[in-house]
């Protein structure tokens, strides 16, 4: 028999007082997302069956579970919220109906403004994604992939596919742009001011 | 290319949208829920102010359209708020379909195993649906699990449509760029899945998708030292090829893997 569990072995969570702190966050998340933490009850479906599970560092099922515990930090900053491909696997699965991929999203957002984002790559490259529709309402394919392995510092990735896509017409040198461009811009300023007034 | 072709082969008439923009793919629904809905709203406004449906040839931008139709549909205020950002009256009134809808439809299926010339006996093809076709399910346009919409035209073109497990896997979309170990991961576990189950070839409906499976296998030999060699189709190439459209209007030299070498060994060239 082992000696009995004294107080001071365990780290002591107060649930109650993290609960506190957390709800104005959970209650913005289940706002922006339609999707309440709290319908999951923890049968793991979504996790057997994420095709993504293998590289991330909380299963999707855990990443809900943290949400209900009020662990805003430990969430916004993981890996998963930015390895989940929205694939939607886990969704159609659901028995409550959770919709991940769309609480992922939100998550993803908030994780932008706290400035707590732990995959920069995959922001870089949305940035960069964006950036190229609203400037020529299109994605030029060409300047993403070499502004993305500027910014991301992986200068020569898939430079090797680079001539073997030109000559295959799946890229081009220079963008096309539509006509009216200013439309597409203006789209992005009003959602930018919307979604703001939201916040 | 090959869609167009095909199109013009069945009496379909297609009309490209003028000054359509990106629908902003995931990108867009990560950084700004309004922008997500705004962007592929514009180019569902421009075809209603037309009276026309929208056939899309990308399962994303299928499912960022459908989206946003349905968000519209059921809500006055999605749509006066869509509506207003995108500076167009947009009301749902008009259809989306996945291109694959558009063939896989019952007259025009008759139609197509009518104007068979090449049939494609003993081509054994592993119909890959992947994701946002079927997912999530009240945007989708087959079964979620084991949808059989690709499968029933490869069956009207007298190819073999194979049972396999990644027939509705993920290939990871932009992961292959951003995350590149995770990425290759998915992808090459798609392709083994097919080589297992004996597939000669992959048809997909997905141009994302398309360039995953076909352009990363040269790397993924290496990654995984052995040797893929497995042609994808875009499956208009293959219906197109059936009906005796030449492969070079088809696009077939566009592929990374080249196609011919296993046509030329069925003796379908």
């Amino acid at each position: 028999m082992g000696r009995a569990v004294q107080k001071d072995d365990c780290n002591f969570i107060s649930l109650s007082s993290i609960h506190r702190e957390s709800r104005n966050f959970v209650s913005r998340i289940i706002r922006d997302s339609g999707v309440n933490p709290s319908d999951c009850y923890q049968c793991g479906k979504c996790s057997a069956g994420c095709p993504v599970a293998f590289a991330m560092d909380y299963m999707p099922r855990q990443i809900i579970r943290m949400l209900q515990l009020g662990m805003i930090k430990e969430v916004l900053s993981s890996r998963t919220i930015w390895l989940c491909a929205g694939c939607a696997a886990c969704y159609a699965r659901c028995p409550h109906n959770v919709d991940l991929p769309r609480l992922m999203e939100t998550l993803r957002m908030e994780a932008r403004e706290s400035g707590l984002v732990a995959e920069k790559k995959v922001r870089i490259f949305e940035d960069l994604f964006l950036r190229s529709v609203e400037r020529y309402g299109r994605v030029f394919e060409t300047g993403l992939i070499i502004g993305f392995n500027i910014k991301s510092g992986e200068f020569l990735k898939d430079v090797m596919l680079g001539p073997a896509m030109l000559t295959r017409g799946k890229i081009s040198l220079l963008p096309h742009k539509i006509k009216d461009g200013g439309s597409v811009r203006r789209i992005f300023a009003r959602a930018r001011e919307l979604e703001g007034e939201q916040r | 290319m090959s869609t167009e072709a095909l199109a013009r082969a069945l009496g379909i008439e297609l009309t490209e949208i003028p000054q359509w923009n990106c629908c902003g793919a995931s990108a867009a629904h990560n950084t700004n829920h309004l922008l997500a809905q705004a962007l592929p709203a514009r180019n569902l406004a421009l075809a209603e102010a037309e009276n026309l449906d929208v056939a899309v040839p990308c399962a994303a931008c299928y499912s960022r359209m459908k989206a946003v139709r349905e968000a519209v549909r059921k809500s006055d205020l999605v749509r006066a708020k869509v509506s207003s950002v995108i500076e167009m009256d947009y009301h749902a009134r008009n259809d989306v379909f996945s291109i694959v809808e558009i063939f896989a439809g019952t007259s025009t299926l008759q139609q197509i195993e009518a104007k068979v010339l090449k049939p494609l006996s003993g081509l054994k093809v592993a119909c890959y649906y992947g994701c946002l076709l079927v997912r999530p399910p009240e945007l989708a346009m087959d079964d979620q699990e084991d949808p059989q919409s690709l499968d029933r035209i490869i069956g009207s073109l007298g190819g073999t449509p194979l049972t396999w497990s990644g027939k509705v896997s993920c290939c990871g979309a932009g992961h292959s760029t951003t995350l590149l170990p995770v990425g290759f991961k998915m992808i090459g576990d798609i392709l083994e899945a097919a080589e297992e189950c004996g597939a000669d070839c992959i048809a997909c409906a997905c141009p994302l998708c398309l360039l995953n499976l076909d352009m990363r296998q040269g790397d993924l030999s290496k990654r995984r030292k052995k040797s893929f060699k497995i042609p994808v189709f875009y499956f208009t190439e293959l219906v197109g090829f059936a009906l005796g459209i030449s492969p070079k209007v088809l696009g077939f030299k566009k592929h990374f893997v080249d196609p011919l070498p296993l046509f030329k060994a069925k003796n379908y060239l």
